[in-house]
């Protein structure tokens, strides 16, 4: 039996991408990283700013996703997110605009506790890319 | 009986004015195409958001300390309506039947003795409201700029929608919009948002046990401002495929009518000039006779 199931990443505009053949994914889930593989128990999380690795046999792809809920269930994968960008493609100016955005939204004054924890988190995952 | 000379230029503004409504028309063809296409595409989401909503809500624990915004603040006392009509006209009956049904809505709201608030999205729904609802209307907002609906947008609106909801400035939410169906039909829906009717739904809940990190409520207090966005995202898409479609009918018909008009204009072009030749005969003939 193959150990690999399906993952389909949507975003509002449309559905980003899918996979037939992915073999682990590690999703940044909010109370700490989980890598999902085959036969996983159905799941629902939500997901903080990080990296989405995704190993798969037609090769492996990571993409920075900003938020998102994650939903496992029969071997089909569903991240639902409004931000995400593929590492390898995403280029150094568009990488240091979201840096800043980050950095100016964790650096307000009238921020609550867990938009900080986020917006520290972006800034952290976002220094690191590189 | 209108001269030769008028006439003649009646023809050609109403030739000129069918060159315009056929471009228009052709335009909002290529356009109703994308957005057909950016609407269909936006589906997945929106649905998925929503059975996974399904599953926690059937799965939460304690009914009673629900979410505000799954279960409502209790009282049902201020309502706030999200009209989102287009930012320009000339589209048929696209906005007057997303007002015509507002309107009815707010008529009921009025005579059960609740309190009204609007928020109207995109400035034509505005226009309309201004008059019989000046004073109930807390905001617009219009995307002028935005060439095509987008997320970023939508989220504007959803925060704002939440944020006067925590200010316990309203107790149900409903948006107010146009749901394409196909180029002709376009069917006005109002949609509660606040409280979120889950039974409404027809979807079949899924059998399946969860398992839930962290618990159901804290995904569920997470996701349920992701999903008004969402929602109010997916309105804008169906608002925008509508009001393509429904302007290319308009432009259509208008195109039509104008041939019509153009044809009509000829013939009694050309029968007031045979009319004028009769009479410059009739007067030639007379003149040579009486000699």
């Amino acid at each position: 039996m193959s150990e690999e199931f399906k993952i389909e990443i949507v975003n509002p505009e449309k559905s980003f991408l899918v996979k037939e053949d992915v073999s682990e994914v590690v999703v940044p889930a909010f109370e700490g990283e989980m890598g999902i593989l085959k036969d996983h128990i159905s799941i629902i999380s939500f997901l903080k700013p990080g990296i989405i690795k995704i190993l798969a046999k037609s090769g492996d792809e990571n993409y920075y996703v900003e938020d998102g809920i994650v939903e496992f269930k029969n071997n089909n994968l569903s991240i639902l997110t409004s931000t995400i960008f593929n590492v390898a493609v995403m280029d150094k100016s568009k990488q240091e605009d979201l840096l800043k955005q980050a950095e100016e939204e964790a650096k307000k004054p009238e921020i609550n506790d867990q938009s900080k924890y986020l917006a520290d988190q972006k800034v952290e995952v976002l220094k690191n890319l590189n | 009986m209108a001269s030769l000379d008028d006439l003649k230029k009646r023809i050609a503004s109403v030739k000129s004015t069918q060159k315009i409504t056929k471009a228009m028309k052709m335009v909002a063809a290529a356009k109703l195409r994308r957005a057909q296409e950016s609407a269909e595409k936006g589906r997945p989401y929106s649905e998925k958001m929503n059975n996974i909503i399904l599953n926690l809500s059937s799965g939460i624990s304690d009914k009673e300390n629900a979410p505000k915004l799954l279960s409502g603040s209790g009282n049902d006392k201020v309502h706030l309506c999200v009209v989102m009509t287009s930012d320009r006209g000339l589209c048929g009956g696209f906005n007057s039947n997303i007002i015509k049904k507002a309107k009815s809505y707010f008529a009921k709201l009025v005579e059960q003795g609740k309190d009204l608030k609007i928020i109207t999205v995109g400035s034509k729904g505005n226009d309309q409201l201004k008059r019989a609802y000046g004073d109930k209307i807390i905001a617009n907002i219009s995307f002028k700029e935005s060439k095509h609906a987008n997320y970023f947008d939508a989220e504007k609106v959803g925060k704002m929608v939440i944020e006067k909801f925590q200010a316990e400035e309203f107790d149900v939410c409903t948006i107010f919009y146009n749901q394409f169906k196909n180029v002709i039909t376009q069917i006005p829906q109002a949609q509660q948002i606040i409280p979120l009717n889950v039974e409404n739904s027809e979807e079949d809940k899924s059998e399946d046990i969860y398992e839930f990190e962290p618990d159901e409520d804290e995904i569920l207090s997470n996701l349920l401002p992701k999903n008004i966005s969402t929602q109010i995202f997916k309105a804008m898409l169906e608002n925008s495929a509508s009001e393509q479609g429904s302007r290319m009918s308009a432009m259509d018909n208008a195109t039509r009518n104008a041939g019509e008009m153009v044809d009509k204009l000829t013939i009694e072009y050309n029968r007031s000039r045979q009319a004028a030749i009769t009479k410059e005969l009739i007067e030639i003939i007379s003149g040579a006779e009486s000699l």
